[in-house]
């Protein structure tokens, strides 16, 4: 069990050290954060002001806590739908990683996870503390928000590569994924809260958004940290993730086991 | 026998120019043919290209269900910004999109191959590829835009043919400027391709904006070096007879051709400066 454990471990640490050597890559999308940053900021605030200052909830405090906090999440959760394990499906490659005495899954969800806890670092804290300078924030001061912040932002990281590793082992039927790939990155980033808050949606639509795993990845991992709708409300949304990631991971397991069956390389 | 021998002249410069652009004609012709080969996966390719404008424009209506007006416009006016926004930028990345895929060339070294044809390697990339799909978003944004011209009150004239005709030129040239401009860029960035996306993708974002909303140092970077309040909102702007912000006066809806020849210069000047640096991929 021990030895399992830190074979996981190490891909972790592998994806995490993998990611570090781009640096320019990290600086480039830094600037495109701070950019559309800018951009979300400038309409949202005007939307606000437009409603009288407050809307749902929201003042232009806490949505700037909102926009800087999806742009910093935005380099390590996956809303492009686009991974690497779809290639080596339809290619065949995925042969040989089910020759590996690791479980296919697991060791996916581990090395994408250290490549978005890297991520974090040159992307994700600068993006927030850039926002922070240039259009001030407000963030909760209980360490309560941040303790269940932290593991509300690892369970969406892992929520969102489990959901994107649904597509990819979609391909054992399918062969190309394209256009699953498109259709979940257009709904991870509306659904999911990248560009308005969910809050802000019409009933009907928020009641569509909750039920996909979307809001899990993004939105509860920043409602969680800017504290908004206290600290019940922190612990219902990080319940809430724990359901969603348990359901897509087992899709997840039943779906390789039965496409492995299915699996068929050709060539000698 | 002068005047006889000008337009000899000008039907032998026509046919020399119709030779010389047969070869781009057939790559693009065989481009499109090879898209259409497979019916089904290009009909779904269309379906997501135009699913992806529709939930553009979901985000902006989303705001509009929440307050009756933003930046001074209302939805129906917004439409008339975002539909020729996304009709413009459509078109520029169905046919210059693809230069979007240098950093990947670079890398695996096989821009060299274009050195050895007798044409620029501009004209050469541009020609390459047409992302036919893109037509389905395209769509979206026509739609969008003929929505708008109806419901918000604009006076149909001479004066709003040619600011709309004016507008979408202009503006389909600064979009594909952009993208020229960022492919010059990735021969110094490489792996930092992502920070040309902060002015493509980031500019069309700004471009469906009513540009009232931005603070001073956005409309520096958006309204001006890279002009994306040129291409939708202020030909809206004009169109609808309102005032502009501050910075941005109505009148200069009318010059949004001086916004696409600065982009195509900066462009231009950046692919030269990029392709000079450029050392080749060894080998």
């Amino acid at each position: 069990m021990r030895a399992t454990a830190r074979v996981y471990w190490r891909l972790l640490v592998a994806g995490f050290r993998r990611k570090s050597a781009y640096r320019l890559a990290a600086l480039g999308g830094l600037v495109a954060n701070l950019t559309f940053g800018l951009l979300k900021v400038a309409i949202l605030f005007a939307t606000v002001r437009a409603a009288g200052g407050h809307l749902h909830g929201y003042d232009t405090a806490s949505m700037s806590t909102y926009v800087w906090l999806s742009q910093g999440l935005l380099g390590s959760v996956n809303l492009t739908g686009r991974t690497d394990l779809a290639l080596r499906v339809k290619d065949g490659q995925v042969a040989v990683d089910f020759l590996r005495p690791v479980d296919l899954q697991a060791a996916t969800l581990a090395t994408e996870a250290g490549e978005s806890l890297y991520a974090l670092l040159p992307r994700g804290l600068p993006s927030v503390l850039l926002g922070a300078v240039t259009v001030g924030l407000r963030l909760p001061t209980s360490p309560v928000f941040y303790l269940l912040g932290a593991v509300s932002v690892l369970l969406g990281i892992v929520i969102s590569a489990a959901t994107v590793y649904l597509i990819a082992v979609a391909g054992f039927w399918l062969v190309e994924t394209r256009g699953l790939q498109i259709l979940y990155m257009v709904a991870s980033g509306f659904l999911g809260g990248l560009y308005v808050p969910i809050m802000l949606f019409p009933r009907w639509l928020g009641i569509v958004a909750a039920a996909t795993p979307f809001p899990s990845i993004m939105m509860y991992p920043i409602d969680v940290l800017s504290g908004l709708g206290g600290a019940g409300g922190a612990a219902e949304l990080v319940l809430a993730q724990l359901a969603w990631l348990a359901g897509v991971a087992a899709s997840g397991q039943l779906l390789t086991r039965a496409g492995r069956r299915r699996l068929e390389v050709q060539g000698g | 026998m002068a005047s006889a021998g000008a337009p000899v002249t000008g039907a032998a410069e026509t046919a020399g120019l119709r030779e010389r652009l047969r070869p781009y004609r057939a790559v693009l012709a065989s481009r499109a043919r090879s898209q259409r080969a497979y019916r089904t996966s290009f009909a779904l390719d269309l379906g997501s290209s135009a699913l992806v404008g529709v939930v553009e424009l979901a985000e902006v209506w989303v705001l509009f269900s929440n307050v009756t007006a933003l930046g001074g416009m209302r939805f129906n006016q917004i439409l008339l910004v975002f539909g020729l926004a996304d009709l413009a930028f459509s078109l520029a990345d169905l046919s210059f999109g693809h230069l979007d895929n240098l950093p990947d060339f670079l890398r695996a070294g096989t821009l060299d191959v274009f050195y050895l044809r007798p044409q620029p390697i501009l004209l050469q990339l541009i020609t390459s590829d047409l992302s036919l799909r893109r037509l389905a978003r395209a769509a979206v944004g026509a739609a969008a835009l003929g929505i708008g011209l109806a419901t918000s009150g604009v006076s149909w004239g001479p004066r709003t043919m040619v600011l709309l005709a004016l507008g979408l030129v202009s503006g389909y040239a600064t979009f594909a400027a952009l993208f020229v401009w960022a492919a010059g860029l990735q021969f110094f960035l490489l792996d930092g391709a992502e920070m040309t996306n902060a002015f493509v993708y980031g500019g069309r974002y700004a471009a469906s904006q009513p540009a009232s909303v931005w603070s001073r140092p956005l409309k520096l970077i958006f309204g001006f070096f890279f002009p994306m309040a040129f291409t939708a909102y202020l030909p809206a702007v004009t169109m609808l007879g309102l005032p502009g912000p501050d910075w941005l006066p109505a009148w200069l809806g009318w010059c949004t051709p001086a916004a696409a020849v600065w982009s195509w210069l900066m462009g231009l000047l950046c692919w030269r400066w990029g392709l000079r640096h450029y050392q080749g991929g060894g080998g």
